[in-house]
């Protein structure tokens, strides 16, 4: 096996042995899942359309922005990246096989969700299967790459857990899983454009769904695949070994660039 | 004379304010153990990480097998061998997937032998967070060694380890000498320093204060030779500085002990005076001054100078 297949296979199985990372990949998402569709189909009948979609992009928040940033900031403060590098393991390798694992461990919880919901809670399945898996692609890159980031330029996991949670929280209010975009204030869902879990929740919503676009689905999917790239980017060129040595190339403000293309979705 | 490995000249070396290192130049031959001394922040672990391309040089030139640390890392991985004093390894990662990890990162073949030389045999299959201190050193050990590098960099190797482990790790690093290996360790461990360095350089606040063979450097300092007799009969009790190069002498239990500047005609000035005495000398022993004794002399005098 090449390095990069022993360091999949060793992250790989790191996101089943951590039971923070279990919790965040696989427990929470599946829960969480079944605790909404027990209840929120009664509560709000217009929920069960947009069930699986919104129980995927929730489960891709929670692997990636509250599991992928802190083992990041953990291992620069134990010094395992000082370890990494002086053994020959590179800065990209370091980032982006931990967001590729958590995108295969997504992809088991999508299936189990997508498989389990129409048989369990009566949800409907997608129409369009090819718009279903770009848009779960297009936000896994989105998500993943953000929260990469969050890891890299966090001085400390109390200001990951922030920063991770400025995003999560909001997107879970105002993302369009508990509440359709239609339904939100002006502002409210002006703001909304800034967040990923809006755009993937519009692009499944028009592309895969068969319902109707809040705004231009395409522009959606293309913003998540944008910001997801711009944010592996600055992941590496912000990129520090060491939490001793602050060296780095740039301005950790830097990283608010991966939110332009949101940016221009609100704006535009 | 064999070539010279590492090359370091006028390396500089600040955090803020604070100098860490001021312009210090060293070479390292291949094949030799050199020892870098010195109290907490002398500048060792900057030197060290400098020349393993963790951190950049802020002046001056360093050279690892003719590769620039800074701007060749890459190349330079492949000819290093590191421990490093604090790193670690992901908590849930075992002895074995790291071995594999890097050895694959590096192209090579695992040395799962080597893990159990290293005394984790037991331990293999055991997560990293499960490990105690000196087994994760010794880990990190197996793994800076496990591709056969040129130039290895350890240090404080032996910290937390057991007398056994401290053996083994002592028996690798002679086999890697001879193999033509180049190490450099820093370490507080001025017998292990002594024992293991064929030179040793000791850094103060940044700067070399004296560099040389632990013979040599040993031998340049004011340190007493100690003479330690005991004898049959009572010829030695009456303390008295009767013996030529003789600056001070105690008795100890059964042994009086004589400190001398010139260890030669002390010892024969001993022997006659038992023998003209019709005394019978049960045991002699003669240590020279320890490099850990070099080692103070030289600090003291730093710090004193520092002082005034």
């Amino acid at each position: 096996m090449n390095a990069f297949a022993v360091h999949f296979s060793f992250d790989f199985r790191t996101g089943i042995r951590n039971r923070t990372l279990l919790l965040m990949n696989y427990l929470f998402p599946l829960g969480f899942f079944l605790m909404m569709g027990f209840i929120m189909p009664d509560l709000n009948p217009s929920f069960l359309p947009m069930m699986i979609p919104a129980m995927v992009v929730f489960a891709v928040l929670a692997a990636t922005l509250l599991g992928l940033p802190e083992p990041l900031v953990n291992a620069r403060e134990a010094g395992v990246f000082r370890s990494y590098k002086i053994n020959g393991v590179s800065s990209p390798s370091i980032l982006v096989i931990p967001a590729l694992t958590t995108a295969l461990h997504l992809v088991i919880v999508a299936t189990i969700i997508t498989a389990s919901a129409p048989l369990l809670f009566d949800a409907p399945l997608p129409v369009n299967w090819a718009a279903f898996v770009l848009t779960f692609i297009a936000i896994a890159v989105a998500s993943g790459g953000i929260s990469v980031l969050i890891g890299v330029i966090s001085a400390d996991s109390r200001i990951q857990v922030l920063w991770s949670q400025l995003i999560f929280l909001p997107s879970m209010l105002l993302g369009g899983m508990m509440i359709p975009y239609a339904d939100l204030p002006a502002a409210a869902g002006r703001f909304a454009r800034l967040l990923p879990a809006t755009h993937a929740m519009n692009a499944f919503n028009a592309l895969a769904m068969g319902g109707l676009a809040d705004f231009d689905p395409w522009g959606s999917v293309i913003s998540l695949l944008a910001s997801g790239i711009l944010g592996f980017g600055l992941a590496v060129y912000l990129f520090t070994w060491d939490s001793h040595n602050t060296e780095r190339r740039g301005h950790p403000a830097l990283a608010l660039l991966a939110l332009v293309p949101f940016a221009v979705m609100m704006l535009g | 004379m064999t070539a010279s490995v590492i090359d370091v000249v006028d390396f500089r070396k600040s955090y803020g304010d604070f100098v860490a290192v001021d312009g210090i130049s060293f070479e390292v031959r291949q094949g030799e153990i050199f020892g870098l001394l010195g109290p907490n922040g002398a500048g060792k672990t900057s030197t060290l990480e400098s020349l393993e391309g963790l951190r950049a040089p802020d002046g001056g030139s360093l050279r690892v097998a003719g590769i620039d640390p800074v701007r060749e890392s890459r190349k330079l991985r492949d000819v290093i061998g590191v421990q490093l004093q604090t790193a670690g390894l992901p908590d849930s990662i075992t002895p074995s997937e790291s071995m594999k990890l890097f050895c694959a990162y590096r192209g090579v073949a695992p040395r799962i032998d080597l893990l159990e030389r290293l005394g984790l045999r037991e331990k293999l299959g055991a997560q990293y967070h499960e490990l105690s201190g000196g087994q994760q050193r010794r880990l990190a050990l197996a793994l800076a060694v496990a591709h056969d590098p040129d130039v290895l960099f350890l240090d404080e190797p032996t910290a937390g380890l057991d007398v056994a482990s401290r053996v083994e790790l002592h028996d690798l690093m002679s086999e890697m000498r001879a193999a033509g290996t180049t190490i450099i360790l820093a370490t507080h461990d001025m017998a292990e320093a002594e024992e293991m360095s064929d030179r040793v350089a000791i850094l103060l606040k940044g700067r070399i204060a004296t560099v040389g063979t632990p013979r040599e450097i040993t031998a340049a300092g004011g340190g007493l030779t100690k003479v330690s007799v005991r004898t049959q009969g009572t010829s030695l009790s009456d303390l008295e500085s009767r013996f030529p190069a003789v600056i001070r002498e105690v008795r100890e239990g059964n042994y009086s002990t004589f400190f001398s500047n010139n260890i030669g005609p002390t010892v024969a000035a001993i022997i006659a005076h038992v023998e003209t005495n019709d005394d019978l000398l049960v045991d002699l022993r003669v240590e020279r001054p320890s490099l850990e004794e070099r080692f103070l002399e030289i600090t003291d005098s730093a710090s004193m100078k520092a002082d005034q």
